[in-house]
């Protein structure tokens, strides 16, 4: 029939719309498409982007995707996408995908940090970058060896990254991207129920009768959720309430029945708000459900003085001063800050009034118990005239109005009956108060007794597709083991040794090198080699300026390996080509705690191999002798690491055992077998276990021909043979080939949709038999007892199988606009492109609809300071500037006072811009505030 | 078309109305337009810059001097940031071999390059000659005011775009510079899932102006939101329906002119008497 390319498409096309709508399509149109789809093997996965984790069927022929679309099976987004899912096929295929290993050369030949990228073999790839780390290791230590990891890892490159540099390397240096993403929300888990992740699911969004977003522009970010958000309205459009909480009015408004546009910092005034109105009132109208709370809670606290998170006094930069004039205005609030009269109210239980001078110590977990009448006197200030004076967003409001619409919120919460979700990303999570305002938060639900149930709980959604089952699930973090062990714990580092078969005393204990620490132990000289995983550090990390000029300028090897050149490849001295994310087998774990997997689809582009390949080529390139020798004390650990060299004998080990054969092929691995004749392998590539037909050169200079075993089974179940027992239990591998994800823990084959409560957690019924709820997590469950000024009584009572409630005040954050620097900035995403853009902008259509990254201003003030839409703005805060152009319409309507720019764009690069201020406990950038300029360019 | 808030049609653009009225199905349905066009006379669907007066006026004006196209092209708004030179004009300026388009006119694009709605609409003062009739862009404080632009109106082929489909797109919808006013999202339950409501683009024909940011976004083969000119977008009521409920709507009638109030048809085409003359016949 001689049907071409394009017109089979559109028969395609014309059957599934005709499905859609119920349309017949004519007999010969649907033999048409039959027989187009011949040769077409469709096959499940998850989507490469956001933290929804909805489900795809992607097409593959002749080697290469050629269809993608939604997974109708997919019980998250039954078949549908947003318009970014729809590309998770073309993201692949730009015509710039890195091939081969690039070095940075002279004319010689020689690695010259000033040289230009030439192509080199995977062999020199690695040489380099073995003669590099032992370099660092030999200056400073494990500490001198550093990873960018990433929310992005699939589970299996997240653990096999994890294991080399915390097993083998000794170093806990490794942190991902996810720190700038939900570190907050993590410490918010910790400190509440003692266990990470979300109690309830995505049903609850089909169950609830109010949806409260708070920081978090849903519309754009989770499409396929705010779908279910509309739908769900449009059930019962006068009982389902939507309230839209944010900065600035964005898509997520459209469908609100109302929206609160507050101050930066001040949902921390906004949560305490509701919070006092329940717990004042609570005497004449019985509001809270006080069985609940005595039975499931205890009251806490903890210091208010914890800095900003920003560099401290006598660190190494500092001294030399790499840091301006200007720049130490904001930073010197670290150490030292006068309370401001907006603060003074918040303030004054805890000790303080305006004008001390708070002297602050730097960030800590610690908390303490307190009564319940201790934490109300915490909540006195937060009047609704106080709040609304400090919190009313929009100049241009009407102060009784907003006040209005305070007291419509709490009565939403308070409302007898009413089921109530709480949903939040970076707005509560990027924030330097951002682990505060996460407790705030359950404060609130847990009072009511609106946790942990079906269609009532707050629940934090995240950024990215791994970001709970690689970041945290793995704990690719720097003071995480797997399934919610801790660096710190001794405990937890010998249950690791044991599984990872390494001597007793091989890990080190000391985790405090998370994202920020890393650049700045970069910018200190302390950290000589740094690998960048999946994420673009370089692009994604606040005032990148400093680090930007620390990697090209510094005696340091900074290597990259992604899909395309982005920043962090530009900075970079080695640029490696990594599998993209259907040329690898993986899987992916969503912010409902659903872990899906899939099979690799086709062969990766060029000589590009799998992030899990790179790692377990250069454990080849390391013995026993060569890391597990003794290290002095160096950076943040002030013990030296013991010689574990002659336990490693004991265990069998030679000196030149390589950690390769301890870590990846040891006789656990190899009982996982290739085959090729059943399910899941059967039919598939599996480019790391038996080579592929590209015979790419691998790091030894020969055709690599695979490791010949199932290595990523072996590192699926090792990793989940962490978290099972013990509340974090996954399937096992076949079964996710089978099923669309299964939320965890999964016990006897079934899923849990909502943690801690008895009906459906079987942990939550073990932990108390007969009762309704259980907040089993182990985390800090016992406490010293004091009032919001301090511990009064060191002894520690134990609170099992309870959560917390927290008295937090509102603060300031470290810089405000003032004359100099009059303007808010605010950055985030917009829907179209994913985080950096390094993906998205290759694909035409995404990069037609959105080609650049504006600056969103109102349009009097754009008047005010004489530009018009489209006019070029220079963007200036104390660290940076960028030319952006001026938006006054559309999608993101900010307040007088306050612009949004987002950071996809690497030629509006915002993020020289933004302050690298993060929360003190979580250590998470605050990306959505600090003071800049505005300019006519 | 009793809400339509621009100007008034002219007869001579009626006759477009009319012409494109009756092709208006078969241009949805795929139906080509070449040779349709005289070469040398713009094809109705061509899109002129911003207060452009109706067609024959507008030819009749428009002396080709290109001095509209200049403006667009060296406005601040169109400085590329990293060379500093001005980026593709939105308005260009037909050639001979322009298809369908007067040569030497003003005209734009909009998949190619759209019209950014300028807040100080450069190109209408350019004009010498009024061609580009500054009046009808300026609101009532006497300012430039980029709402009160008309250079046509997005149309969405229901069929090929994706939103209708239940896929969370809304692209245009996000592009659009009068966002939730000139494009609005209509939601509808989506009974296959169950759970996941379809977001469709709806254009208000009253707010649109024809810029085509909806059309450069779109992020289907061919657009499935596209501008035409308005006379081509359009149908027409007439005068014979009157929303009973909406006095407003009764002036629109009022417009009506007696020879149209009597019908002519074939039941009616013989005299009364004549008819009644004929007889009926019967066995």
């Amino acid at each position: 029939m001689g049907m071409n390319r394009r017109d089979f498409l559109k028969s395609s096309a014309a059957v599934a719309a005709a499905g859609a709508v119920g349309i017949t399509v004519p007999a010969e149109i649907q033999a048409a498409a039959a027989k187009g789809e011949e040769g077409w093997r469709w096959d499940k996965a998850a989507c490469r982007f956001c933290g929804t984790g909805c489900g795809i069927m992607l097409a593959t022929k002749g080697g290469r995707i050629v269809a993608v679309k939604g997974d109708p099976a997919a019980p998250v987004n039954r078949g549908l996408n947003c318009i970014k899912g729809y590309f998770n096929a073309k993201i692949m295929y730009g015509a710039d995908r890195l091939k081969t290993p690039l070095l940075r050369m002279n004319d010689k030949g020689e690695f010259d940090k000033k040289g230009k990228f030439r192509p080199v073999s995977w062999k020199r790839a690695f040489d380099e970058m073995e003669k590099n780390i032992k370099k660092a290791l030999k200056a400073s230590g494990p500490e001198g060896v550093a990873v960018f990891a990433s929310g992005q890892y699939t589970v299996m490159e997240g653990y096999a990254a994890q294991k080399m540099m915390k097993g083998g390397f000794r170093s806990n240096a490794i942190d991902p991207n996810a720190r700038h993403c939900m570190a907050s929300a993590v410490v918010g888990f910790y400190q509440t129920f003692g266990i990470d992740e979300p109690s309830g699911c995505y049903d609850d969004i089909e169950l609830t009768d109010t949806v409260v977003s708070w920081g978090s522009n849903m519309a754009e970010m989770h499409p396929i959720l705010w779908s279910r958000v509309t739908d769900r309205k449009l059930t019962d459009p006068e009982r389902v309430k939507v309230v839209n909480i944010t900065t600035y009015r964005t898509r997520s408004s459209d469908l609100a029945d109302f929206e609160i546009i507050f101050t930066p910092q001040t949902d921390l005034a906004l949560w305490n708000y509701i919070a006092r109105e329940i717990v004042m009132r609570d005497e004449k109208e019985k509001i809270i459900d006080w069985e609940f709370v005595k039975k499931h809670m205890v009251f806490a606290v903890g210091p208010v003085n914890i800095g900003y998170g920003m560099r401290r006094k006598g660190e190494k930069s500092l001294k030399e001063g790499k840091y301006t004039a200007k720049e130490m205005e904001t930073i010197n609030h670290e150490m030292e800050k006068k309370v401001s009269a907006t603060e003074a109210p918040a303030l004054a239980p805890y000790g303080y009034k305006e004008g001390d001078v708070m002297k602050n110590t730097g960030g800590t977990l610690k908390h303490w118990e307190i009564s319940f009448d201790e934490y109300k006197k915490s909540l006195e200030p937060f009047t609704l005239d106080y709040v609304a004076k400090i919190a009313k967003g929009d100049p241009n409001e009407d102060i009784e109005a907003f006040k209005k619409k305070l007291q419509m919120l709490a009565e939403l919460y308070i409302e007898k009956g009413r089921k109530v979700v709480s949903f939040w990303t970076m707005g509560m999570n990027q924030h330097t108060r951002g682990t505060w305002v996460n407790t705030l938060s359950y404060n609130v639900h847990f009072m009511l007794n609106k946790q942990a149930k079906p269609g009532s709980g707050a629940f934090s959604l995240t950024g990215q597709p791994s970001a709970c089952g690689t970041a945290r699930e793995v704990g690719t973090f720097c003071h995480r083991l797997p399934a919610d062990l801790m660096v710190k714990n001794p405990k937890h580092r010998a249950i690791t040794e044991k599984k990872w078969h390494i001597p007793a005393g091989t890990l080190n204990g000391v985790g405090k090198q998370h994202i920020m620490a890393i650049h700045r132990g970069i910018e200190d000289g302390l950290v000589k080699f740094a690998w960048v995983n999946v994420c673009n550090a370089y692009q994604d990390s606040a005032s990148a300026n400093h680090w930007i000029k620390a990697a090209r300028e510094m005696d340091n090897f900074i290597v990259t390996s992604d899909g395309y050149p982005g920043i962090s490849a530009k900075v970079s001295d080695l640029v490696l080509p990594s599998a993209m994310i259907y040329e690898k087998w993986g899987a992916y774990g969503n912010a409902e705690r659903r872990t899906q997997h899939w099979r690799q689809q086709v062969l990766p582009v060029g000589d590009a191999m799998s992030d899990t390949w790179q790692w377990v080529e250069l454990s080849k390139r390391f013995t026993v002798k060569d890391l597990w020798g003794e290290y002095a004390p160096s950076g943040p650990r002030k013990k030296a690491l013991p010689n574990v060299i002659e336990a490693a004998k004991k265990m069998g080990y030679k000196e030149d055992t390589t950690m390769f054969e301890i870590l990846f092929a040891n006789e656990r691995a190899k009982a996982y077998k290739i085959d090729m004749n059943s399910f899941p392998q059967k039919g598939y590539d599996n480019s790391e276990c038996n080579g592929d037909s590209r015979n790419v050169k691998g790091s030894d200079g020969k055709v690599f021909k695979g490791y010949g075993f199932m290595i990523h089974q072996y590192l699926f179940e090792e990793y989940a043979s962490f978290g099972r027992g013990h509340g974090h239990d996954l399937a096992d591998f076949v079964t996710y080939h089978k099923v669309r994800g299964l939320k965890w823990p999964v016990v006897n084959g079934k899923e849990t949709q909502w943690r801690f409560n008895c009906k459906y957690d079987p942990y939550a019924a073990k932990a108390n038999p007969g009762g309704d709820f259980a907040f089993y997590g182990p985390l800090a469950k016992a406490l010293m007892q004091g009032d919001l000024k301090g511990v009064k009584d060191k002894k520690k009572k134990p609170l099992p199988n309870k959560a917390k409630i927290y008295a937090r005040p509102y603060m300031d954050p470290p810089e405000k606009p003032d004359a100099n620097y009059d303007t808010w900035l605010c950055t985030g995403r917009v829907l179209e492109h994913w985080h950096s853009g390094t993906m998205t902008m290759r694909v035409p259509e995404l990069f037609r609809a959105v080609p650049e990254a504006l600056c969103y201003m109102h349009p009097k003030d754009a008047k005010a300071k004489g530009v018009k839409r489209g006019d070029l703005v220079w963007v200036e805060s104390r660290r940076g500037k960028v030319k952006a152009r001026v938006e006054t319409h559309g999608r993101n309507r900010p307040s007088q006072g306050l612009v949004f720019v987002p950071w996809f764009d690497e030629k509006v690069f915002i993020n020289k811009v933004c302050l690298d201020a993060t929360c003190p406990m979580s250590k998470q950038t605050d990306y959505k505030k600090c003071a800049v300029k505005v300019t006519k360019a | 078309m009793s809400t339509q808030k621009k100007p008034e049609i002219t007869a001579r653009r009626r006759f477009f109305t009319d012409t494109a009225h009756h092709a208006g199905l078969g241009l949805l349905g795929g139906l080509l337009w070449a040779g349709y066009a005289d070469k040398a006379r713009s094809s109705v669907l061509t899109l002129r810059p911003p207060a452009a007066l109706p067609e024959a006026d507008f030819l009749r004006t428009c002396i080709k001097c290109g001095l509209c196209a200049e403006a667009c092209r060296n406005r601040d708004s169109n400085i590329d940031k990293e060379t500093g030179k001005p980026r593709p004009e939105t308005l260009k300026m037909a050639k001979a071999d322009t298809d369908g388009v007067t040569v030497g006119t003003p005209y734009f694009v909009a998949r190619d390059v759209p019209c950014y709605m300028c807040d100080d609409i450069p190109c209408v003062p350019a004009c010498p000659t009024g061609a580009l009739d500054e009046a009808s862009v300026t609101n009532g404080e006497g300012e430039l005011d980029f709402r009160k632009m008309d250079m046509g109106l997005a149309v969405v082929d229901t069929n090929s775009c994706i939103a209708f489909w239940g896929l969370q797109c809304d692209l245009c919808y996000r592009a659009c510079p009068l966002m939730d006013e000139a494009i609005k999202l209509h939601y509808t339950r989506n009974s296959r899932t169950g759970k996941h409501a379809f977001l469709e683009p709806i254009v208000d024909m009253n707010v649109c102006t024809g810029c085509g940011l909806c059309e450069k976004a779109c992020p289907t083969e061919k657009a499935a939101i596209f501008v035409l000119p308005r006379e081509v977008a359009l149908g027409r009521p007439g005068a014979h329906y009157v929303k009973g409920w909406d006095k407003k709507d009764q002036q629109r009638v009022g417009e009506r002119k007696m020879e149209n109030i009597t019908t002519h048809d074939k039941r009616s085409e013989k005299k009364a008497a004549d008819y009644l003359n004929d007889g009926v016949s019967y066995e």
